[in-house]
């Protein structure tokens, strides 16, 4: 599955743009209803980091007015890839396939041969470390370490981050404290519900989920199991290629969601439940991603029917038993993927609602993406940072003391923009599972 | 563009709001309209006085200047058709000042429309001009173009309210136009003149606007037609009887279909027209309204009649209007989108007409729009790719255009004449008429800098050529 791609196999990703993605481009009206909603024209301040710019410049690529490389591959590159310029799009152009067949053609176009160190470590990330469980876990285990030798300490207070990549320095800022792998919870295992079993679920644990944040799929399964779910874990799951497809690797994105598939459809749950807005999307669009493949569309499609949120099972079950009480004011930023993919907008609102003594409120903006995109806040540091401190004037004024999200990528973003802020003492970021997990008791 | 040009502009015009790149100039070489046009140069300018330096440069190069806001235009308004410079406007967005005393609102080219209807609603006030795309459009473009939307009918279209305006112009003078008075006739009405002017006569740097009172309430109903022309008696009859709908909007059976077909909520296939009537103002004043122009719609044949209870009601109301445009276009990647207006009484057969030149060339034409003031939306929906369609689509265009002349109407109520209706112009005003507003454009702007390609046709160009 490493295998770069044969020439032959590059042109039909090409070619794939001039049919397909090429259609859905001419289905744009450029009436410029998107441009509200875009967070990076909002920043940017230009067409071309628009979502019309972008759909009609892959136009013009396609019509060969423009290079794929020289013209192309920046403003798509810039893109966050939030999609929510899809809700706001009234002929519903299918902005994120054509955002995806951008990407491969560019990956794969003829004049792709000067690639920047950054793409080169990108790839190899893509290639040699997301899919394989084990060396995403032995990673894991290295910054467990490395937080409780204290060196992380010791390389805070150097500032020898700052000075490499203060993009890098924020991300390890950020890092949630990791559990030992001891109390990970291992694929293959079954949990039984506590009480009576309303509903048997499998559990997508994702790879950074279940390498950074286990913490967090532990506190998942517990409540799921909590909320009357046998939680199955099924073996050789693996990464669910979101990170591939957003960078144009669909051959990758393909394979890896087959292989989900197959250990999925192993198992006789009756929902497959994730815990991480942009892997939830993916899984979502297993169906569309392998749609021309007559050997897998059929599993895929019922595969991504399958496919739910943390929270809108946990609202179909609950309420759920809370034992304590939650003080202070809690916001909610949506999580774009969860938001403009998946289409769940009310279930963890509803969620966070219903714990005892939290006040809701509401931010300006809470649909704005945080530019955390992934590895946008990564690859494009500045424009990402741009959009956050504007998120967090917006969260200061909710005077929250916690915010709450559902995808691992919004959290950590949030929690930079607090430490930006300068505001870790009076605030926290959250994922929804954490929020909830302690005020049902468990940790 | 010459490099000498590049090289003035470059001491204007920092490097990071001047854009020589190919996929920069194509983001900036369409508009909603038709066409593509790719510019030399797309500058970002922030102030009047840049835009004057910038603008004095091009008559010295004689290099076309093209003025935009969000590219929303219909009909083609800045798109750069003989290359040169596009200005793009939308950074002049820093001041949105509401003058509560005088009733007024201060306003950068920049900012969007639908910003300043929040605005004068948070101080009580209200601007009332609201095209469908204020949440997008600049009040710059607004107001060069005239846009307008259903309010029309009972408020006017934006030059109704625009008193006073700073504009840089064709020759790069910083001038100021009226002023903060609604009365003020001193001189030659410039505001008039230049609000519409499509960015021809000037660059708008700063608008001051009228407000006026917000309507404390409004009221909404909908009326079925089995038959067109009963509707048209409808719209008559209450316009007649000395009542005054804040929109009143109309549907025809090639719409209904579309919307029901796209997202259905029991919209009656069968009828042949369907009016969307919203009544504002006092809340006593408008229940007797509201329920005379229902009895009016009844007395002319309405099959069904239903006045909105709630706010949900009233919503699901204009849902069904609001759907128009994004159903349509499900019928084929290609909308031409035209705005044909006659005096309201001829509505009935402006429709004749209509169904006859869609039956003619066999054509998918829809037709919608804001009916109280006689502004109709005739959309042809195709497909650019197919050549032959296309050919017809021009022929039908052009018998659209001549259906409103003949019938007393004009050809743009509020798109604008842009690149798409320029051949038509001599049609409507007479060689004289043309000529004459021609004068106007050659003493304001001797070198042709300004928005050139637009209003007026092309030597020997009478009708419009959409494929080649």
């Amino acid at each position: 599955m490493n295998l770069p791609a044969k020439p032959n196999e590059s042109n039909a990703a090409v070619q794939n743009l001039h049919s397909d993605a090429y259609d859905w481009t001419n289905q744009c009206v450029k009436c410029g209803y998107c441009l509200p909603a875009c967070p990076t024209y909002e920043s940017m301040g230009v067409e071309s980091a628009s979502p019309r710019g972008r759909i009609n410049l892959v136009k013009m690529a396609a019509e060969g007015k423009i290079d794929f490389q020289k013209d192309l591959a920046e403003p798509i590159d810039l893109c966050l890839g939030c999609r929510a310029c899809e809700t706001a799009c009234p002929v519903g152009v299918p902005y994120g396939h054509i955002l995806e067949a951008a990407k491969e053609a560019i990956e794969n176009s003829p004049s792709a041969n000067q690639k920047n160190k950054m793409t080169k470590i990108k790839k190899l990330a893509l290639v040699h470390l997301f899919p394989y469980p084990k060396r995403m876990n032995r990673i894991g285990s290295a910054v467990q370490l490395y937080q409780k030798t204290g060196l992380s300490r010791l390389i805070r207070s150097s500032n020898v981050l700052q000075k490499v990549s203060p993009a890098l320095a924020h991300l390890e800022q950020a890092l949630p404290a990791i559990e030992p792998s001891s109390k990970r919870i291992r694929t293959g295992t079954i949990m039984p519900a506590k009480g009576e079993t309303k509903l048997k679920v499998a559990f997508f644990t994702g790879c950074i989920m279940d390498s950074m944040m286990s913490r967090i799929n532990r506190l998942t399964i517990e409540l799921l199991t909590l909320a009357g779910c046998e939680v199955i874990l099924p073996e050789n799951q693996n990464c669910c290629g979101a990170l591939h497809s957003h960078q144009g690797e669909i051959k990758q994105a393909k394979a890896l969601a087959k292989r989900n598939i197959q250990a999925f459809m192993q198992t006789d749950a009756d929902v497959i439940v994730n815990n991480a807005g942009g892997c939830g999307a993916s899984l979502l669009e297993y169906g569309h991603l392998l749609a021309d493949d007559h050997e897998w569309a059929g599993a895929a499609r019922v595969f991504s029917e399958k496919s739910k949120d943390i929270s809108q099972i946990l609202h179909q079950l609950g309420p759920l038993p809370f034992t304590e009480e939650w003080q202070g004011i809690v916001s909610y930023q949506d999580s774009c993927h969860l938001r403009n993919v998946q289409k769940v907008q009310k279930e963890p609102r509803l969620l966070l609602q219903s714990i005892p003594g939290v006040t809701y409120v509401e931010m300006e903006g809470f649909d704005r993406c945080c530019a955390s995109g992934g590895i946008y806040n990564l690859l494009h540091f500045d424009e990402s940072m741009k959009i956050l401190d504007e998120k967090m004037k917006n969260l200061k004024e909710t005077k929250a003391t916690t915010v709450v999200t559902v995808n691992p990528g919004c959290q950590m973003q949030m929690s930079i923009g607090i430490q930006r802020e300068g505001a870790a003492n009076q605030m926290k970021s959250l994922h929804l599972v954490e929020i909830l997990a302690k005020v049902c008791g468990l940790d | 563009m010459e490099k000498e040009a590049l090289v003035d502009l470059c001491q204007v015009i920092p490097g990071d709001r001047m854009f020589l790149d190919l996929a920069e100039r194509y983001c900036y070489s369409y508009d909603a309209s038709f066409g593509e046009y790719l510019p030399e140069v797309v500058i970002q300018p922030k102030n009047a006085e840049e835009i004057s330096e910038v603008v004095k440069l091009a008559n010295t190069h004689k290099i076309p200047v093209y003025p935009r806001g969000s590219g929303t235009s219909l009909s083609g308004g800045p798109l750069p058709v003989k290359g040169g410079m596009v200005l793009d406007m939308t950074l002049l967005r820093d001041k949105l000042i509401i003058d509560r005393e005088n009733m007024l609102a201060i306003v950068s080219p920049g900012v969007i429309t639908a910003d300043i209807h929040k605005k004068a609603e948070e101080a009580g006030l209200f601007y009332p001009p609201d095209p469908s795309s204020s949440n997008v459009a600049t009040i710059g473009g607004n107001l060069l173009e005239n846009s307008s939307g259903p309010k029309g009918l009972k408020y006017g279209t934006t030059k109704e309210y625009v008193i006073g305006l700073e504009v840089v112009t064709p020759t790069g003078e910083i001038i100021r136009t009226g002023g903060k008075t609604v009365k003020n006739v001193t001189g030659y009405d410039l505001t008039r003149l230049i609000v519409g002017s499509e960015g021809t006569l000037g660059i708008v740097t700063e608008a001051i606007i009228r407000l006026i009172p917000k309507p404390q309430s409004k009221q909404t109903f909908v009326a079925h037609f089995n038959h067109l022309i009963d509707s048209g008696h409808a719209i008559t009859s209450i316009l007649s009887s000395g009542i005054l709908p804040s929109a009143l909007e109309l549907m025809d059976n090639a719409c209904i279909r579309a919307v029901e077909s796209y997202r259905p909520s029991g919209l009656p296939l069968q009828a042949e027209a369907i009016l969307i009537i919203e009544i504002d103002g006092h809340p006593l004043a408008i229940e007797e309204e509201i329920n005379k122009c229902a009895d009016i719609c009844r007395a002319e044949g309405a099959s069904y009649v239903k006045i909105a209870e709630t706010e949900d009601e009233r919503q699901t109301i204009w849902s069904a209007r609001k759907s128009v445009s994004p159903a349509i276009t499900q019928m084929g990647p290609t909308k031409i989108s035209e705005d044909a207006t006659v005096p309201r009484s001829q509505i009935p057969a402006m429709m004749e007409r209509l169904n006859n030149i869609r039956e003619k060339y066999g054509l998918n034409l829809v037709v919608f729009g804001h009916a109280g003031d006689g502004n109709l939306h005739p959309n042809i929906i195709t497909d650019k790719r197919n050549i032959t369609e296309m050919k017809k689509v021009e022929l039908a265009v052009s018998e659209i255009f001549e259906a409103a002349i003949e019938l007393g109407g004009t050809l743009s109520g509020e798109h604008g004449i842009g690149t798409l209706k320029s051949p038509y112009m001599e049609m409507e005003l007479g060689i004289t008429g043309v000529n004459m507003m021609k004068k106007i454009k050659e003493a304001w702007d001797p070198n042709n800098i300004l928005n050139p390609g637009k209003i007026f046709p092309d030597k020997g160009q009478t009708r419009v050529v959409l494929v080649t």
